[in-house]
């Protein structure tokens, strides 16, 4: 077993030392009846070659993203990833250290950190940023909680705009919680948020882009929210918008949580992702997941240590801000990376191309009889609304080669509004080749549908 | 700040000058000051920007993002990099978290363009394959563990177990048991148990461990009522002991109607062994990043898939994996689902992948072969230094890990932190100290089956040697240590008191939080 360093000679020279009889006896305190009491039907250990070709015909039944024109968006984007960040995201000494609970070693991956959390806390226009959470998702949840520590209320309300995975989550963390309000999907940009907010509320969700593509208008949120005493926690689902809008922190955001995948990660069939947030300094001490702060040795020379761990569940157990013990950490260092390889001119240049083959995307199914773009803003995603359901004309693009998008009712079964809705989303890696193609494909399958 | 220029001390354990650092070893520059905002390390064309669509959201803050050309960047991670201790360059005795070897071949099939390149919603149609690799790995994890269902989508062991503790919480209110609000967790439980289940408004009731290091059942049985919702139990427990009364355990609790919530940190002790089932556990986390040698990568990410028993296995979130005629279907949504779900999309698939494709390698031989070996070495390290080090609980064979409390070091002025600290001057990453809480000064070790017989000798020596100097009263030695890594010991007390977590132009100085 190539894995295994002893020889069988090795195992009883060290059972001798020991002084067992045998390996069973080391296995002593195991109730008899749950010691090796069954067979274990599992395949045996295969050579290197063997288990590479079997997975490789596994990975060759999937439909990979660069096979063709690729059009899926809603949450996790496909973004080219520079060839550095995957070759030192490899290197032993970033892929293989422990969490940096030990800093005189751990410097790397500190200092990373503590670049890494400055990156995010400019890209949101907030003042600090924490060391990454699981996933935007989990990190809305997360902010959710955080919010009612921060203002001691309860009420807390979801934009119609939300993406449904991110307010399912929510809601399984809050289980059954009346304070809880889920506004109903708004695919149109529309919606009562405003309204909602009352004095008891802690915090109003925001995402923008939201679901369906449409730029939030933040500023009147922040203001709505404040007039009440309440929290604007904006979710992102694409940090590369940020190239091109404006810093949520510089509208009046309280929390900021996004996803982080499409800088340095690949799409990975949903994980592992990256969770990115950034509050307010008078907050970081109700702010779940690590920290990594500057400090000094006892040489007085610069270094990073993980801090304000009085937060934390290994120091605090049940009073932690939260239980949460990981982070994403070699996402985060390829997303560090990416970002110092873009540098402000490159990530200004990559949000504008997206943007340009978004609208590109957009004028070209305009031209498509019988699609209807419901965006008047997006950044690059958006949603059309098709003159039939949309799941199984994706399903019948996906034969024909094309990944054409996310019908909505994906998401939201059994929501009779929503069933005609495709949202699709344009990259720096969409060409006009596949739009044409997208565009054509549609028209043919709309057609054949009895337009 | 100043470049410290001083070689490394060729001797070892010599309590000189200061010598952080080397020529190989240099400090690195941050980011922000060596890059700037004109440099970029891709080429990427300029568009004319079209703001038809923009809604006048257009960013005015400047981002101020420092960039780096692409040889830049590869010196700056580079020599970070080598600031790092890792599982590549030595071992990490680190107990509980079961650092073990990372194969190379998981990180290749990982990056195949048909497991990393496929989008979480695009069609079932699209990804048969992702869903037959869920759904065999879903079948290894069943047949180690011998339970009737498992949740996949956990992002790490906290989330699975926040998974699980949900699980039971949902599981209860269905059969009008709300009322049920306490966990019992043992005294040396992780500090995420507590905390998972303070997350869901329970109230942690404590279970004292017996003097012998187990979890004592009349304990148990004693603080069960109609009240307790569930155990939450860690088995092998952290101090590297079974628990040998975990049936009864079980049974007790499951005739007072609660649940037990097995914390499966430790399955690399008996994986392939001892399947947790047969003992009755209900619901119990795998940590994919130890047991099945996903690597840690700093600090995540990691994967906490959660095993179910029959009585919870109705309570399981969305999606999971089944069969549909003749091929296989994802479910995203279940009617009147308890759960619902606990992340987007469907979970760590580059950890699956990379797990799957380590169980295979190893095969189910292998991994009881791991399992014994794992165990074989904790116990090898525990006999090699049991004469110099006290073990508290003598009465049983240790599992995966051997616990140590600080006794020998008793009126020498070192603590078990400058102990540990001068196993970093020796090229050995800390053990796990003052843990579990409930010994004194605890250093727990878990070698892992990766580990050589030799390295296994050479940190033994290392440890009697260490000991030895610490009473021959050599003190400095371990205060002042480490001597020989890239940083000496870090003022953490400021880091805490005033907080700089972001990089500011030395002109801006920073403010200190609150």
């Amino acid at each position: 077993m190539r894995y295994l360093p002893h020889s069988a000679h090795e195992r009883s020279e060290m059972l001798g030392v020991i002084g067992a009889a045998d390996i069973e006896a080391l296995f002593s305190a195991v109730p008899k009846s749950a010691f090796k009491s069954f067979e274990l039907a599992l395949p045996s250990h295969q050579p290197e070659f063997r288990v590479e070709a079997y997975m490789r015909t596994l990975a060759g039944k999937n439909h990979a993203a660069g096979d063709g024109p690729f059009f899926v968006g809603a949450g996790a984007y496909r973004h080219h990833v520079p060839a550095t960040v995957d070759h030192l995201i490899q290197r032993s000494e970033w892929l293989t250290a422990y969490t940096p609970y030990q800093p005189e070693i751990s410097q790397g991956t500190l200092q990373m950190l503590f670049e890494f959390q400055t990156q995010v806390a400019r890209i949101t226009g907030m003042e600090v940023a924490n060391a990454s959470l699981y996933d935007g998702s989990t990190a809305t949840a997360e902010a959710v909680l955080m919010a009612r520590r921060l203002t001691k209320r309860n009420r807390i309300v979801l934009s119609g705009g939300l993406h449904p995975h991110y307010r399912d989550v929510v809601r399984a963390y809050l289980k059954d919680d009346p304070d809880l309000v889920c506004l109903a999907s708004s695919p149109e940009g529309q919606g009562d948020l405003l309204s909602q907010i009352d004095s008891g509320t802690a915090a109003i969700v925001v995402q923008t882009p939201d679901f369906y593509g449409h730029l939030r208008d933040l500023k009147s949120a922040a203001e709505a929210a404040h007039a009440q005493g309440a929290l604007l926690i904006v979710v992102i689902t694409e940090i590369v918008s940020l190239g091109l809008l404006e810093a949520p922190g510089a509208l009046g955001a309280d929390i900021v949580v996004a996803e982080g995948q499409s800088i340095g990660n690949a799409l990975n069939f949903g994980g592992p992702y990256l969770g990115l947030m950034a509050t307010r300094r008078e907050f970081i001490r109700q702010m779940p997941g690590r920290l990594c702060g500057e400090t000094v040795d006892a040489d007085g020379v610069r270094g990073f240590v993980l801090t304000l761990s009085t937060r934390e569940q290994h120091i605090r157990r049940e009073k932690a801000t939260s239980n949460i013990c990981t982070n994403s950490g070699l996402c985060a260092l390829a997303f560090s990376i990416h970002m110092a390889l873009l540098g402000e001119s490159g990530f200004v240049r990559l949000a504008r191309l997206n943007h340009a083959n978004a609208v590109k995307l957009a004028r070209m199914l305009g031209t498509v009889p019988g699609i209807e773009l419901l965006n008047k803003t997006f950044f690059n995603e958006m949603t059309i609304r098709l003159p039939v359901p949309a799941a199984p004309v994706v399903e019948m693009l996906a034969q024909a080669g094309v990944l054409a998008g996310v019908p909505v009712s994906r998401l939201e079964p059994g929501n009779a509004e929503v069933e005609n809705l495709l949202v699709l989303a344009a990259t720096e890696l969409t060409t006009h080749a596949d739009i044409e193609m997208l565009a054509e494909c549609l028209h043919a399958a709309i057609g054949e549908d009895g337009q | 700040m100043s470049m410290n220029t001083q070689g490394r001390p060729t001797g070892t354990g010599s309590a000189g000058a200061a010598a952080t650092g080397s020529a190989l070893l240099p400090n690195e520059p941050l980011l922000f000051e060596i890059g700037d905002t004109d440099h970029s390390g891709v080429d990427l064309p300029d568009v004319d920007l079209d703001v038809s669509f923009l809604g006048g959201f257009e960013r005015q803050t400047p981002l101020d993002l420092a960039g780096l050309t692409e040889p830049e960047a590869m010196r700056h991670y580079v020599r970070l990099s080598r600031l790092n201790h890792s599982i590549d360059s030595g071992m990490y005795p680190l107990g509980s978290c079961t650092m073990k070897h990372n194969p190379r071949l998981n990180e290749k099939i990982a990056r195949l363009p048909g497991f990393s390149d496929i989008h979480p919603l695009q069609p079932i149609s699209t990804v048969q394959g992702a869903l037959e690799l869920m759904n065999q790995l879903s079948h290894w994890l069943l047949t180690l563990t011998n339970t009737a269902a498992v949740a996949l989508s956990p992002k790490a062991g906290a989330h699975g177990e926040l998974l699980g503790m949900m699980a039971i919480k949902a599981a209860q209110e269905a059969a009008g048991q709300a009322h049920r609000t306490v966990v019992l967790v043992p005294e040396s439980a992780h500090g995420t148990n507590p905390a998972t289940a303070a997350f869901l408004g329970y109230t942690v009731k404590p279970v004292p461990a017996k003097a012998d290091g187990t979890v004592d059942v009349e304990a148990v049985k004693a603080a069960l009522s109609s009240e307790v919702a569930a155990i939450m139990l860690t088995n092998p427990n952290t101090c590297g002991l079974f628990e040998p009364q975990v049936i009864e355990i079980a049974q007790a609790v499951h005739d007072a109607g609660a649940f037990f919530y097995c914390d499966g940190a430790n399955f690399n002790a008996i994986m392939g062994v001892v399947r947790p089932g047969d003992l009755g556990i209900d619901a119990m986390h795998i940590n994919l990043h130890k047991t099945f040698s996903t690597p840690h990568g700093g600090g995540g990410p990691g994967a906490g898939p959660v095993v179910l028993s029959e009585a919870l296995a109705p309570f399981a979130p969305v999606p999971f994996v089944r069969r549909a005629g003749s091929g296989l279907e994802l479910v995203e949504h279940v009617e009147g689902s308890a759960l619902g779900r606990v992340t987007a999309f469907h979970g760590q698939m580059g950890m699956y992948v990379r797990a799957f494709t380590y169980m295979l390698s190893h095969g189910g031989d292998g991994l009881a072969q791991a399992a014994e070996d794992a165990v074989l070495n904790a116990n090898y390290v525990k006999a090699r230094l049991d004469h110099i080090f006290s073990v508290p609980f003598p009465d049983y064979p240790t599992m995966h890990e051997a616990l140590f409390d600080d006794s020998f070091l008793r009126d020498t002025g070192v603590s078990t932190l400058d102990f540990a600290k001068a196993l970093i001057d020796e090229g050995f990453h800390p053990m796990t100290m003052y843990f579990p809480l409930v010994v004194h000064g605890a250093m727990l070790i878990e070698p892992t089956e990766s580990e050589s017989k030799q390295t296994l000798d050479r940190f033994c020596d290392v440890m009697a040697e260490l000991a030895q100097d610490a009473t021959n009263g050599n003190k400095e030695r371990f205060t002042a240590a480490p001597m020989r890594a890239p940083r000496r010991r870090l003022d953490e007390t400021r880091a805490a008191r005033q907080p700089v977590l972001t990089w500011e132009k030395p002109n801006r100085l920073p403010k200190a939080a609150e």
